[in-house]
């Protein structure tokens, strides 16, 4: 469950958010509680000296986090990068609609075709970046 | 010594209504938008970012276009937004093997697994101004595409690591202790590798380039290659206490490079390579290089190499790097010193006076 619900975490946190606001009013949302309501903050990111040695702080960027809950006591958590409260909110509660039982259906209605687009603009980068490898030829002595 | 001067109000509103005429320029040019700035000047936007150590694009292009596109200026503007938010976490370090690789170049090996991808560089381009681009609306080429090779684009300096020619990096075994922050302390000297990493990071990039060029002029010479040089996407991951698991929160691009070093070796360590570490936000490759050759250059020290330059100087280099400081303490000799000067007026004249009367005798 955890690693599937980090991967569905990650797509939505990469989505357009008025996608997601609008598959939340699609999904007919279940009695849900905010339990913290939408705010923007830092996180300091971190990368380590030389790539693999000693952790130093990079710099910071702006997130913004969301926490809901249902009846049942389930947890619907939103952390995105960036600015936008509603999409924060949005990911919160499509993370708790998620893992309900009604959630499978969602995860194929909205989940797989926001993946499958990110995949794709992911693939279309990659595709031009290997486009640019240098394919190198030796010169024979004498070959002008 | 500063006085509290009183005066001057309807002036100041003045000038700041003329800025506002002045940034927008002549009315009949269309405004710019905060996205035409993102997409279109975006290495302006990504120095911005850096220098600022606050990764919001939208907040950068706006920051550039309240400046005028004064790049410092922009700076400011965003680290004074930065201090408004609540810190709500540190990320996990980034996994820049992981990267989502869109350059990556070795001038140390020519053959290397996952090959020297060029990405979008103006390394290859002319530098003749394109007046094509003086007309709107032009055609845009479009870039070719090829299909990516299988298998993973190791580090370079790991293929070094591995035959055990190269430092190897590791962490310490005891991580749970805080990262040193020097948004939070003070500095103090000596500061120690993450301090100096963090402070580069967020450092003036010309401050950093002019350093890193006098290493290679003689100035704490260190002979360096340009192992690896990667640019792309890496994925941040946060650490979310309701959940007890990290969270991808998204992407963000990075410029890191890796220089290659020589070391004689001493009593306990062989000869051997060592490195210099640069990592950026954004599309920032001179930076980054000029960071890995700062770097290197400061642990002079740490490797018993003579200290002769100003680059091997962790106290001079990591005191004039940020460039709002440097621009704050510069530009404060514009507030009123009436009193001070007043007092040094009197001195020459005294003076002046005591030798015209000794002449005079």
């Amino acid at each position: 469950m955890t690693e599937e619900r980090r991967r569905w975490l990650a797509v939505l946190a990469r989505a357009p958010g008025d996608e997601l606001a609008a598959a939340v009013e699609g999904a007919g949302a279940p009695p849900c509680r905010v339990v913290r309501a939408a705010e923007t903050g830092l996180v300091m990111v971190r990368g380590r000296a030389g790539g693999t040695g000693e952790r130093f702080n990079l710099g910071e960027m702006t997130v913004s986090r969301c926490t809901v809950t249902d009846d049942e006591g389930r947890l619907g958590v939103g952390w995105i990068a960036g600015r936008d409260k509603r999409k924060a909110e949005a990911v919160a509660r499509l993370d708790l609609l998620l893992q309900r039982p009604e959630g499978a259906l969602l995860k194929a209605r909205v989940v797989a075709p926001l993946a499958a687009a990110q995949a794709a603009t992911r693939e279309a980068r990659a595709a031009k970046a290997a486009a640019t490898k240098v394919e190198f030829f030796t010169m024979v002595r004498g070959d002008v | 010594m500063y006085v509290a001067v009183k005066g001057g109000e309807a002036a100041i509103d003045a000038a700041r209504a003329w800025l506002a005429e002045e940034r927008r320029g002549d009315p009949a040019v269309p405004e710019l938008t905060l996205d035409q700035i993102r997409e279109q000047l975006g290495l302006a936007v990504d120095r911005v970012m850096a220098e600022a150590s606050l990764h919001d694009p939208d907040l950068a292009a706006l920051a550039l276009k309240q400046a005028q596109g004064d790049v410092i200026e922009a700076v400011f503007l965003l680290r004074a937004y930065r201090t408004t938010l609540p810190r709500f976490a540190g990320s996990l370090p980034v996994d820049t093997a992981d990267m989502a690789v869109e350059r990556r170049i070795s001038a140390t090996f020519k053959d290397l697994p996952g090959g020297q991808i060029l990405g979008p560089t103006y390394d290859y381009t002319h530098r003749l101004l394109d007046f094509a681009l003086a007309a709107e609306g032009g055609a845009v080429p479009v870039a070719p595409q090829a299909t990516p090779g299988e298998g993973a684009m190791p580090r370079v300096l790991e293929l070094l690591v591995g035959e055990g020619l190269m430092e190897r990096e590791v962490p310490p075994e005891d991580e749970s202790g805080p990262v040193p922050d020097l948004t939070r302390e003070p500095l103090s000297f000596p500061a120690g590798r993450p301090l100096r990493l963090q402070s580069m990071a967020r450092g003036d990039e010309g401050f950093l380039l002019s350093l890193g060029y006098s290493t290679q002029r003689g100035y704490g010479r260190n002979h360096p290659f340009a192992g690896e040089i990667r640019q792309g996407e890496v994925s941040v991951e946060v650490e979310v206490p309701e959940l007890g698991f990290a969270v991808d929160i998204g992407d963000i691009v990075l410029t890191e490079c890796q220089s290659v070093n020589q070391f004689k070796g001493d009593a306990t360590r062989p000869a051997q390579f060592t490195r210099g570490y640069g990592l950026v936000f954004g599309r920032g490759e001179r930076k980054a290089m000029a960071m890995a050759l700062v770097d290197r250059a400061l642990r002079a020290e740490e490797l018993g190499e003579a200290v002769q330059g100003p680059a091997q100087d962790e106290e001079f280099v990591l005191s004039h790097a940020d460039n709002v400081e440097a621009s704050g303490f510069v530009q404060h000799l514009k507030l009123p010193h009436y009193v001070d000067f007043q007092a040094e007026l009197q001195l020459v004249r005294a003076l002046r006076a005591k030798a015209l009367k000794e002449a005079a005798e």
